[in-house]
């Protein structure tokens, strides 16, 4: 009989750790299929972030480094420039990349450093217990907005794919969604792109990728998905933000 | 070998490319600029080197966190302000077991201060400045020549241990010019397959990392550390004695004071008080046993620093009591004179 679905090779039998309805379990594996199958995984080194998926390397049987909150980017532009011929991927929350390490997200991009960043946008902090994140929407309530966030003492959120999208060297920029089928595969789509083109060497490559968080959203799992969808998808159209190469207009 | 003269600043480039440092990542301040300016025309020449302007110190700390994790060697430098920045990624390559080097050519403060030379970052380098239990190793150069022997040990004691090794200068050594000696090039063949970040191919796959949940873990992992930590304060203490076999007094200098103070222990001889000097090279491991050692016999110490005092800390817990402990310092980018300096001898004979 033939086998038409299995682990990939490139994720171990650990467990996940996440919380039941989390998106983090669901990138990880299309993360570790697209490295398999690109045949990535012997030249693959993962940085692991600081939050929920501070763990990441737990699960990954690639090589593995953990950063320091909001530092992948420049841990991975270091990885990179020292090693030309590995994968290197940073895998971060919109705690860490939108609000510790925006300097180093942005000059990473900015200098079109060639790897590759999966982002993932739950608009809340989730290992701390839910404090609002520069990506909460206006009036989400959080462990530290707990009358919505207010735009006038908290500003608005981080649109961070938007704001790559205004340099001139990021090679690709996608925002895509886990709230149903059709998006679960743009999302492992984008992500074997991103994968694919900086192995061709051609560049930054960014997939934002928006997930639910069901425990510190207060919802069960269904509910998540619907509040995905009526207030978070609107906040963050998903879509390709730019696909060329430094220098060539079409975006 | 061929003399040349070059800056402290471009010597201590010059040694770590020849160690093998052929990649680079700093922001730019005064008064270290000139590695940055060394590395950004040597660099880009060199097969595989690569220089990065960082965004800040902190993406310069974490830039040499990943590269050295590949096992490449990578040299970062800056000056006081810049390598506070730098605290956070410091303790992380403790934590983590990576062998990186820090080059801190330190400026006047605290806060902005001025860009004259000081010693105040000497707690900063040798008591900690990032968080939790860990140890540097911490050199400290009184020469041009100097700066890069030290950075070339630098680099070594850095792979030996897996420990992140910081070499302190003051302002002057990173200005002034000086003859140096250089090797066409420095060992680099430590073993890193164990560890290094390759690829998993053909092996278990390597994890870098300092987190460690549970408390058993954590503590096991503290104690490793410490247990390496003790093998380094063993084997790498590091100091020059000047005149001290038969020194009544005995003075502690370190970097450019340590220059000064020479002259002054030859002016005091002069003048009939027997003086020495010890001059520690590694601050951390710091030379406790001479110090001892020299207790017995000499009537008093004095550290002179260019600070309010930090040194001097060391030398108090390791004569520990047994003879009086003074202090002399200058800072705001005031140098001690001979002459300062041996007055403060000649108050306390």
């Amino acid at each position: 009989m033939q086998k038409v679905f299995e682990r990939p090779k490139s994720l171990n039998e650990k467990p996940f750790h996440y919380c039941p309805g989390c998106g983090h379990g669901i990138v990880h594996r299309m993360l570790a299929e697209a490295i398999d199958e690109l045949g990535l995984h012997d030249r693959t080194v993962l940085i692991s972030p600081v939050g929920c998926s501070v763990f990441a390397y737990w699960y990954f049987n690639t090589d593995n480094v953990q950063a320091a909150h909001g530092r992948a980017p420049a841990v991975g532009t270091g990885l990179k420039r020292a090693n030309p011929d590995s994968i290197v991927i940073s895998y971060q929350g919109d705690g860490d990349l939108a609000s510790s390490g925006t300097a180093e997200i942005i000059h990473a991009a900015a200098r079109g450093e060639n790897f590759t960043v999966i982002f993932i946008n739950n608009a809340i902090y989730g290992m701390t217990g839910g404090q609002m994140a520069p990506t909460t929407l206006v009036g989400q309530t959080s462990s530290t907005s707990p009358y919505g966030r207010d735009p006038k003492f908290a500003g608005h959120p981080l649109h961070v794919s938007e704001l790559l999208a205004t340099l001139k060297a990021p090679r690709y920029i996608e925002r895509t969604s886990l709230n149903n089928v059709v998006n679960l595969t743009r999302t492992k789509r984008a992500i074997k792109k991103a994968l694919d083109l900086q192995q061709k060497g051609e560049g930054f490559t960014f997939v934002e990728v928006l997930a639910m968080c069901p425990t510190n959203w207060g919802v069960d799992p269904s509910e998540a998905v619907d509040w995905m969808e009526s207030s978070l998808m609107p906040e963050y159209p998903i879509g390709v933000f730019r696909d060329a190469r430094p220098g060539e207009a079409k975006s | 070998m061929m003399k040349v003269l070059m800056k402290g600043n471009e010597a201590l480039s010059e040694a770590a490319i020849r160690s093998g440092a052929t990649l680079y990542f700093g922001y730019p301040i005064t008064p270290q600029n000139e590695v940055g300016e060394y590395m950004s025309r040597r660099l880009p020449t060199i097969p595989g080197g690569a220089y990065i302007q960082a965004e800040t110190e902190v993406a310069a700390i974490n830039m040499v966190y990943g590269a050295v994790s590949t096992g490449r060697r990578a040299l970062t430098t800056s000056s006081s302000p810049g390598v506070s920045l730098m605290m956070e990624g410091i303790s992380y390559l403790a934590g983590a077991e990576l062998p990186a080097v820090i080059v801190n050519i330190m400026r006047g403060g605290p806060g902005l201060g001025n860009i004259n030379p000081e010693q105040a970052d000497y707690f900063q380098a040798v008591k900690g400045g990032g968080h939790g239990s860990y140890r540097l190793t911490v050199l400290s150069p009184s020469s041009v020549q100097e700066m890069a022997d030290l950075v070339v040990l630098a680099f070594d004691l850095a792979d030996k241990y897996r420990n992140p090794v910081m070499v302190i200068a003051d302002g002057n050594l990173g200005q002034m010019m000086e003859p140096v000696e250089l090797a066409e090039s420095y060992p680099n063949d430590h073993d890193r397959s164990s560890w290094a970040l390759t690829g998993a191919k053909g092996r278990e796959n390597h994890t870098i990392t300092s987190i460690f949940l549970e408390a058993d873990e954590m503590e096991a992992h503290v104690h490793h550390l410490y247990a390496k930590y003790a093998e380094i304060e063993k084997a790498e203490v590091r100091y020059e004695e000047y005149m001290t076999e038969d020194a009544d007094v005995v003075l502690v200098a370190y970097g450019i004071v340590s220059r000064v103070v020479r002259t002054a222990v030859e002016q005091l001889r002069e003048q009939g008080i027997k003086a020495g000097m010890v001059r520690p090279i590694t601050l951390w491991p710091f030379p406790k046993a001479v110090l001892q050692e020299l207790a017995q016999r000499a009537r008093f110490f004095l550290s002179c620093e260019m600070s309010m005092g930090q040194m001097v800390e060391d030398v108090m817990l390791a004569v520990n009591g047994q003879r009086p402990v003074y202090f002399y310092g200058r800072c705001g980018g005031h140098v001690p004179t001979p002459a300062e300096i041996v007055a403060e001898v000649k108050k306390r004979v």
